[in-house]
């Protein structure tokens, strides 16, 4: 179980009053735990302060739009978690 | 300020585009009729337009942080606090400051004043996207024109 898994789900867990227990690594964050856009405000809020990043929203979500992505990788944890990782992976190697 | 048309700010006192800052000040009228119901003998402002006197400040910063290329919109309050009742005829200063500036939202804190008393406090989340219509970034260049936004700082085509 990845750290960066541990940190998400305890911010989701805190900001959307969700039960931490249910919160997997499988778990979608809209269509399981049911977080709505302006949750996801908070929950990014609260990402990009603990990691020190800017998670790309708007271009993930156009991403999604365009039919280029799933929503399943970016919003299933554990590939949010990956993103998160190449994001600060990025951010560490100046890129 | 006028409050029939949602207009609070009067006037911007500073910008610190590189600070990410704005002072701002709004002269609460002497008389309205929203002082008839709220309250009778005795008049305040009511809670709600405070803290859109803080979101209007907060949403001039990002204006300008963003050169008026994207429209900000409130999207969530957190710790709104009324520290003091605000009358009719009293000037509110207006401090806002961005903390945090995210993929399609921002986030902000803002403190208004009257003298030195702190009356209210907030913490405000915006959604910014592109202008939806020409119409607004229209009303906003002429509005940030009036309010005294610095005209370098606003970008024109």
């Amino acid at each position: 179980m990845s750290s960066t898994f541990e940190q998400i789900a305890n911010i989701i867990a805190e900001t959307c009053d969700i039960p931490r227990d249910t919160i997997t690594p499988e778990s979608h964050a809209i269509d399981d735990l049911g977080i709505d856009s302006l949750d996801f405000l908070d929950i990014a809020f609260a990402i990009d302060k603990a990691f020190g990043i800017k998670m790309p929203l708007e271009k993930w979500t156009q991403e999604v739009n365009d039919g280029k992505a799933t929503t399943e990788q970016y919003f299933v944890l554990k590939n949010l978690a990956d993103r998160i990782d190449e994001l600060v992976a990025a951010k560490n190697t100046g890129a | 300020m006028q409050l029939e048309y949602f207009q609070l700010i009067d006037r911007i006192i500073d910008l610190n585009i590189v600070e990410k800052t704005i002072t701002v000040e709004a002269q609460v009228p002497q008389t309205n009729t929203i002082f008839e119901g709220h309250f009778p003998g005795f008049p305040i402002m009511p809670g709600v337009l405070l803290t859109e006197a803080m979101a209007q400040s907060s949403g001039w910063l990002l204006l300008g942080v963003m050169k008026f290329e994207r429209m900000p919109f409130l999207a969530m309050i957190k710790q709104a606090k009324m520290r003091g009742f605000v009358s009719p005829g009293q000037l509110l200063t207006i401090e806002a400051k961005i903390e945090h500036e995210g993929s399609g939202f921002a986030v902000t804190s803002a403190k208004a004043r009257v003298g030195k008393d702190l009356v209210c406090s907030a913490d405000l989340t915006f959604r910014h996207i592109p202008f939806p219509d020409p119409a607004l970034r229209v009303h906003m260049d002429a509005m940030a024109e009036k309010i005294g936004f610095p005209q370098q700082a606003v970008p024109h085509d």
